[in-house]
């Protein structure tokens, strides 16, 4: 198997579909001729051409629209969002149209397109190119969004975007498009939305946290593995809907739960796993369900100081775990 | 004089690493600030990396063509003035004791007396705790805890549970407050509490014998520990009255016993019980046994009391055999003869209520056992059969009661449905009584 970084085997599941599927097109801002500004589509415009690999205005409205337009027409669009923060104009055309089109038509009509994203932070990117907006989108019946950590699972997680016959968005961690990187067979192969993955096995507390914040986890659990504490790590890999057996399991599993998100605290997406556990695994509890998230400011500053503040990184999970294990 | 660090710089948004394409200086080179050291490609820019300091480059940390982490030392300047805080820095996030030293207080609380570990944490539990204590009886004022504060924890439990020792709460304690429901196994057969009946003029006072008393015990211990669940079917056994009415003279004159209904049922049961080994089962605490042998218990009622000799091997005899012994053990039930172990080893039992002319019962199992069945009175009952057509057909209902812990009404029922299709089926072609 290939050594391959989280974004070259984001390109690799887009060159594999579209070669398989003459469907599946993609398209949005600077996706074309230079590559995307990540270069996420790096050679996708010279194999496949300008008919499938469109460069767009900078409307995301329109990127959003016409997308979903082809994908009830019978396409299989890959829309690209440059950045996540930007991803703001189009959110009315993928919660009011993409995600209810199959209801509101009585399944006569689907959507099945894609809207890949890069978010987050840690990347010295200010407000406009560090925020995490998944928590928008994650009570809208219709929609998966999934948040793939490492190269495996984005390469499998994206051939399942783009074959699923509802609209999946698509959130890349953009540091980790660069620093992850991990096996990859070349072979195709699919992984399943909605499944949660164990990361590493563990029996004194458990942590289920996504994205980046995973490698973070399995960092902080390695130091601490060096005292005695043995961490659970399940990523949830698909945080709409949510694994809830999956998450029961892993709570259950040691009855200690620290959640993690790089995402502000209050709304987030783990405040929704608390809530699965508190309703599920109330006598398997041995400690209060513990939360370490970013804090409730607007967004990620840009002053390096300020960002380490609201930035999650391993150190801050380390602690959190310890915490946890000596309660 | 000073050493200073560069380190590699972050080129751009997402880069995490870059490669040092080329060397700009080489050791013992004098560099002024912002003066090029070297270009370094990545994979959005190939860029210069400017010097922080002036200064004479001391050593070259990484070679031409390696890939560094942003952050990683790429090489090393020796400079004039006082040292920088970047050393400073260092100094400052050495001392990681305080850390190491959080793990103490689980360890000294165990030295401390028992009251003061009772205060804070201690005696405060959370649901898992609280659940694993109840589950093995485990008396958590005995049980030291590693947590912060003392607490006990999950884990201290289960390491409790694992190792065999538990700490059981005395019985004197339990006469105490505590109110901690705790069960225990010993405490699993509650003595018969002593209520207060009113006793009127002309009431009699029956004092308990040794046979009713364990037939109270048994009673309520089956009642208590297995959740019994119930469900009844109803069979057409006009064939086998058919067929058991016109060899009835002459097997009484031929064996010296009637062949009777019952013997019938346990036959058909035993054979079910064979093709269903689940519903010859007990229940044993931490394990369900599936038992091998088919011994079918059978009550026999005496005026103040009932009995339940077992009929061993029941699926080995036929229904003569079953006969004769079903009439020979209530024979010695009624003479007092019975012996006691001719009482043990019962993996399944069949009562035959319908001797009372009962048609629905529900029976308390007769405890180890997983299930017991009910044979009611058959009576004749207008049918409507296929076609339409309505006929008097001998009707009987076949009650089960099962402990729903080692069975499920799916079992139950399969069970069930096969003692029904073995009945309706049984002709004097097809069935012999030898």
């Amino acid at each position: 198997m290939a050594i391959m970084s989280y974004i070259d085997a984001i390109t690799l599941a887009m060159k594999e579909e579209m070669t398989r599927d003459e469907r599946v097109f993609v398209l949005g801002e600077d996706v074309g001729r230079k590559g995307g500004v990540f270069k996420a589509t790096n050679g996708l415009y010279d194999e496949f051409g300008e008919y499938r690999v469109l460069d767009t205005p900078l409307a995301e409205s329109a990127i959003a629209g016409v997308g979903i337009g082809a994908a009830m027409y019978g396409l299989r669009p890959i829309a690209e969002m440059q950045f996540a923060d930007f991803i703001m104009p189009a959110v009315n055309q993928i919660i009011s149209e993409a995600s209810r089109i199959r209801y509101r038509s009585n399944n006569d009509w689907t959507c099945p397109i894609v809207f890949r994203a890069p978010f987050g932070g840690g990347i010295h990117g200010a407000l406009y190119h560090s925020q995490s907006v998944e928590a928008i989108f994650a009570n809208q019946p219709g929609l998966k969004i999934v948040i793939p950590s490492t190269p495996y699972d984005a390469k499998g997680l994206l051939k399942a975007a783009i074959r699923d016959d509802d609209p999946v968005m698509f959130f890349e961690h953009k540091r980790a498009y660069r620093l992850i990187k991990g096996e990859v067979p070349e072979e195709d192969y699919t992984i399943e939305i909605g499944k949660a993955d164990v990361k590493r096995q563990g029996e004194d507390i458990t942590v289920i946290t996504y994205g980046l914040a995973v490698h973070f986890a399995l960092q902080a659990a390695e130091r601490l593995e060096k005292d005695g504490i043995s961490a659970h790590i399940l990523d949830l890999r698909t945080i709409y809907p949510l694994d809830k057996e999956g998450i029961i399991e892993a709570a259950s599993k040691t009855g200690k739960v620290l959640l993690v998100t790089e995402d502000n605290k209050e709304g987030s997406i783990i405040g929704e796993v608390a809530a699965i556990i508190a309703e599920n695994c109330l006598f398997d509890l041995d400690a209060p369900i513990m939360r370490l998230a970013g804090p409730d400011i607007p967004a990620m500053p840009y002053a390096p100081t300020m960002e380490k503040f609201f930035m999650i990184n391993p150190d801050k999970v380390e602690k959190a775990m310890r915490e946890l294990a000596e309660y | 004089m000073a050493i200073e660090q560069i380190k590699m710089p972050q080129l751009g948004e997402s880069v995490t690493e870059g490669t040092i394409e080329k060397w700009l200086i080489k050791p013992g080179d004098h560099v002024n600030k912002y003066d090029a050291l070297a270009e370094v490609n990545t994979d959005k820019v190939t860029a210069e990396v400017p010097s922080s300091f002036t200064g004479i480059i001391k050593e070259l940390v990484a070679n031409e063509g390696d890939t560094l982490a942003v952050g990683e030392i790429i090489c090393t300047i020796e400079t004039e003035g006082a040292a920088s805080e970047e050393i400073v820095e260092v100094k400052e996030a050495a001392p990681e004791e305080p850390t190491a030293e959080t793990v103490k207080p689980a360890e000294v609380q165990k030295h401390a007396t028992p009251v003061e570990r009772e205060k804070g944490a201690k005696a405060r539990y959370s649901p898992a705790v609280l659940k694993i204590s109840q589950e093995h009886g485990i008396d958590l004022s005995l049980v030291t805890g590693t947590g912060n504060e003392g607490r006990i924890t999950r884990k201290d439990l289960l390491k409790i549970v694992e190792s065999g020792e538990i700490p059981v709460a005395k019985v004197e304690q339990e006469a105490a407050s505590t109110p901690s429901p705790t069960v225990t196994s010993s405490a699993a057969t509650p003595k018969p509490a002593h209520t207060n009946v009113p006793v009127a003029v002309g009431d009699i006072e029956i004092p308990i014998t040794g046979i009713r008393k364990a037939i109270a015990a048994n009673m309520l211990r089956s009642k208590h520990e297995a959740p019994h669940a119930w469900t009844m079917i109803e069979v057409d056994v006009t064939s086998m009255v058919q067929y058991r009415d016109s060899i009835k003279n002459e097997f009484k004159q031929k064996e010296g016993f009637n062949v009777t209904y019952f013997a019938f049922f346990v036959k058909a049961v035993s054979q079910a019980l064979k093709e269903f080994p689940m519903m010859n089962s007990m229940w044993a605490g931490d394990k369900i046994i599936q038992k091998k042998d088919i011994n079918i218990s059978i009550a026999v009622a005496t005026e103040d009391a009932l009995y339940v000799p077992v009929i061993k091997n029941a699926d080995e005899k036929t229904i003569k055999g079953i006969g004769r012994e079903v009439n020979e053990l209530a024979a010695k039930v009624r003479s007092g003869k019975l012996k006691s172990d001719e009482m043990q080893g019962g993996t399944f039992t069949v009562n035959n209520t319908g001797s009372f002319g009962s048609i629905q019962s529900m029976g308390i199992i007769n405890y180890p056992q997983a299930a017991i069945l009910q044979v009611e009175s058959i009576v004749k009952r207008p049918v409507i059969m296929d076609g339409g057509m309505i006929a008097a057909r001998d009707m009987v209902n076949l009650c089960l009661s099962l402990d729903h812990r080692v069975l499920d009404g799916l079992v139950a029922g399969r069970f069930l449905a096969r003692v029904k299709e073995i009945l309706e089926n049984i002709t004097k072609e097809n069935t012999s009584v030898y």
